[in-house]
């Protein structure tokens, strides 16, 4: 952050000039939004500088996800700006998402003038009370006095502790209103003392009970990408120290390397056999920043029954909720894993040979197969698909995003991340939408990586419009879909659930996307032949503006392996064994009532 | 497939819908600003907890301080999980259990007061009744005329509860009720 000596201290200035100032104060270079009558004194002051750039997105449910895809490829806080009423309410699902997610999110917010509020006024709604269960925290600014602190204790709020979104809404009186800015201070509030040192001895307790594992398992998930890169470096240490197997939830992709030779791949719903088999088969389990999610433990009371249980988590509620843990420690995963390390290197032999027995186990789970698929020459096979795309740009600075649904699952299983930050899906609230958005804001962050968006056709046409956004801003995302003409991953559950009716899941009037790139300024590709698709791809990436590729795959596959809803961990079904009987009696009738 | 069942550990909550419900009263301290209740109270609509009373009123009016009990009930896992979600709001500065409290410090409970104002009209002898267990509940009249009373009772719960029960057949008209009040014994603060 570069300040000069007039911008650090306390001067006077409007409400608008204190919201430019405080951006600049607390490092943001970039921010997302959609101008309208409350935050137009906002907008005029952005239009009087050039320090923060003002995307402009086609709806603020874009901005949103774009600043969420900002965040999660940098570890800075993604910014949007939106106005009051509608602006602010077509936010709400990525401010859910981010808190899901954990994502550090500032959306500030247009309200109309003071005097107005409670009145019905035009464009008015109550934001801070419709954003109060999906925000980390949130302001409504009354005071012009006020604003310079709570912007910069909104900032605080967004990237400390657990991360979220934070809202602050600002009436547009007191964006006029003249007052005193105060820069940025390190005394927070007292109230908010997030806890990141672990408790020693719960750290002592953890490596004595890892040191007389035989059969452990290292389960990490997106709290590890959140801590910041040492907190990566640091689990690829333990992992090398210990030889512990891992396997990652979701959202942790890419903090241990997927090329590493401890990965088992990633565990839950639609993991690999061996991952699922060594959670369930486990003697201790060591659960780093992963909050033991549905998706994760399948049928609880089956959950990895004879283990006991680490778990490391900087919110005290994620410890003790879902799963009771053994050893629950309270703290940032990358000030607790440098604690585990030295610990382990100062007091546990190196000696590896007990986990052989366990790696031969191991080794067998992992020799069943569970992505393998059955290939076809004539039909493009949608994991076959995610393979050519990734042995094609694995050598590139590439940055994934993804949509929600069937294609999401198999990037996941298909595509594979050495490094973190290099992966962004909506996890917890699984918003479809999600991937073409933060692309965006992925892209803008990074302007000489190349950024993908694996899409599925009906996720991407929730928020198809910021290809405009996009190509306004020689963005060149590419948006690979998988395209089936389904619903796929709804067709899939329709099929397990409830005889394969079909209900509304497929889409029979499908735009041309060829000709909607062309329509947006973009370039179309269209693919539908296996033999075909490695040069459809090359031209994808060598095409320098933003690119819609329809994918066209095989209409009627099935994302397997699957957990299926009310089962155990070893009772996965697996590709080979899914026939369509299997498939149709997959789930019991306690297990239809879940989702 | 590798069905390896082993009888299943300490490890889960499978005993939940079991386990014996409690009622626990929670002090929470926050700053007093604009819609901190309506957080708290989110909060417990949102996660589908209980709330059977509620107490709240600025403390410390210096520091902006207010304290919000709470009685709540659930299993022990469930008033785990409430005291750990109420930490996580920005303006919480503390959460105490006073009934896992109060077991700490070797007592039953926390000591608890509600008042109640309890509202009364009548003539002829369910009058002169109504007066006279008044006195036996230590309420005070605080308002009357020829046809009604106005009864101030402070106590614990169970009493104002009694209190309201034998009033209703001699003329009952209003109740209102704080809520609950709640510290523990001893020199320590929360």
């Amino acid at each position: 952050m570069k300040k000069t000596s007039s911008e650090t201290g306390r001067r006077e200035m409007t409400g608008a000039e204190m919201v430019v100032q405080a951006l600049k104060d607390n490092g943001v270079e970039h921010i997302f939004g959609y101008p309208g009558g409350a935050v137009l004194p906002i907008y005029d002051e952005l239009f009087q500088q050039e320090a923060v750039q003002h995307i402009l997105v086609r709806h603020e449910q874009g901005a949103g996800h774009a600043a969420e895809g900002y965040a999660r490829s940098t570890g800075k806080p993604g910014v949007l700006l939106v106005t009051s009423g509608p602006g602010a309410t077509n936010a709400v699902t990525p401010l859910q998402d981010a808190l899901m997610d954990s994502i550090p999110l500032v959306m500030l917010s247009g309200q109309v003038p003071t005097p107005l509020i409670g009145s019905d006024a035009f464009q008015e709604c109550d934001t801070v009370g419709i954003t109060r269960p999906c925000t980390k925290h949130n302001w409504l600014v009354k005071d012009v006095n006020e604003l310079a602190g709570i912007l910069h204790e909104a900032f605080h709020v967004a990237t400390t502790g657990r991360p979220g979104p934070v809202v602050v809404d600002i009436p547009k009186d007191v964006q006029f209103a003249k007052g005193i800015y105060t820069p940025p201070q390190t005394s927070p509030r007292t109230s908010y003392q997030p806890k990141v040192q672990g408790d020693m001895d719960k750290i002592k307790a953890a490596v004595e009970l890892m040191k007389t594992a035989k059969r452990p398992v290292i389960y990490s998930g997106g709290g590890v990408v959140n801590s910041g890169r040492e907190a990566s470096q640091l689990l690829r240490e333990l992992v090398d120290l210990t030889g512990f197997p891992i396997t990652s939830t979701l959202m942790g992709l890419g903090a241990y390397p997927a090329s590493g030779k401890n990965w088992l791949g990633m565990l839950g719903m639609h993991g690999t056999y061996e991952a699922n088999m060594a959670m369930h088969d486990c003697d201790v389990m060591v659960c780093i920043g992963a909050r033991f999610d549905d998706r994760i433990t399948g049928r609880l009371n089956a959950f990895s029954p004879g283990s006991k249980k680490i778990h490391i988590d900087i919110d005290p509620s994620s410890i003790n909720k879902n799963v009771r843990a053994d050893v629950g420690i309270l703290g940032d995963v990358g000030h607790v894993l440098e604690d585990m390390v030295r610990l382990w290197r100062a007091t546990a032999k190196t000696d590896k040979s007990v986990l052989h027995p366990w790696w031969e186990q191991i080794e067998k789970w992992r020799a069943r197969d569970s992505l393998a698929y059955t290939s076809n020459k004539d039909v493009i096979m949608p994991q076959y698909a995610i393979q050519r795309l990734y042995e094609l740009t694995k050598k590139k600075n590439v940055y994934i995003t993804t949509e929600v649904g069937q294609h999401q699952m198999w990037a996941a299983q298909h595509f594979h991340f050495d490094e973190p930050n290099r992966w962004m899906t909506s996890g917890g609230l699984g918003t479809m939408g999600y991937g073409l958005p933060a692309a965006l804001g992925v892209q803008i962050a990074h302007p000489d990586a190349l950024v993908i968006d694996i899409a599925g056709d009906a996720s991407v046409q929730m928020t198809i419009q910021e290809m405009s956004t996009a190509v306004q801003y020689d963005a060149p995302i590419k948006i690979f879909i998988l395209n089936n003409q389904y619903m796929g991953m709804v067709r899939q559950w329709q099929q397990l659930l409830h005889g394969n009716r079909l209900s509304h899941s497929y889409t029979e009037a499908m735009p041309d996307f060829v000709m909607l790139a062309k329509a947006y300024g973009g370039h179309g590709i269209r693919c539908d032949k296996p033999d075909e698709l490695d040069d459809a791809i090359q031209e994808m990436i060598d095409v320098k503006k933003p690119v819609i590729f329809d994918c066209r795959v095989a209409a009627l596959a099935n994302c397997f392996p699957m957990i299926p809803s009310g089962k155990a961990h070893n009772e996965m079904l697996l590709p080979d064994e899914a026939t369509d009987e299997a498939v149709a009696n997959a789930i019991d009738a306690k297990g239809r009532e879940l989702v | 497939m590798n069905a390896q069942l082993q009888p299943t550990g300490s490890a889960y909550f499978i005993s939940n819908e079991t386990q014996v419900r409690e009622s626990h009263t929670l002090s929470v301290l926050v700053d007093n600003e604009p819609g901190v209740l309506a957080r708290v109270i989110g909060l417990f609509s949102g996660r589908a907890y209980n709330i059977d009373s509620l107490t709240v009123s600025e403390t410390e009016h210096e520091k902006h301080l207010s304290r919000i009990t709470i009685v709540t009930s659930g299993t022990p896992h469930v008033l785990e999980q409430i005291k750990h979600q109420l930490e996580r709001i920005v303006p919480v500065h503390r959460v105490v259990d006073l009934t896992v409290r109060a077991r700490e410090l070797g007592h039953d409970r926390p000591i608890e007061r509600e008042l109640a104002l309890v509202k009364v009209a009548g003539t002829g002898d369910d009058r002169v009744e109504a007066l006279r267990l008044a006195e036996a509940f230590r309420a005070s009249v605080i308002d009357a005329n020829t046809e009604h009373f106005i009864f101030e009772i402070t106590g614990r719960v169970s009493k104002i509860e009694q209190f309201i029960a034998i009033m209703r057949p001699l003329g009952l008209v209003e109740i209102c009720r704080t809520g609950v009040a709640s510290m523990n014994r001893g020199p320590q603060g929360m």
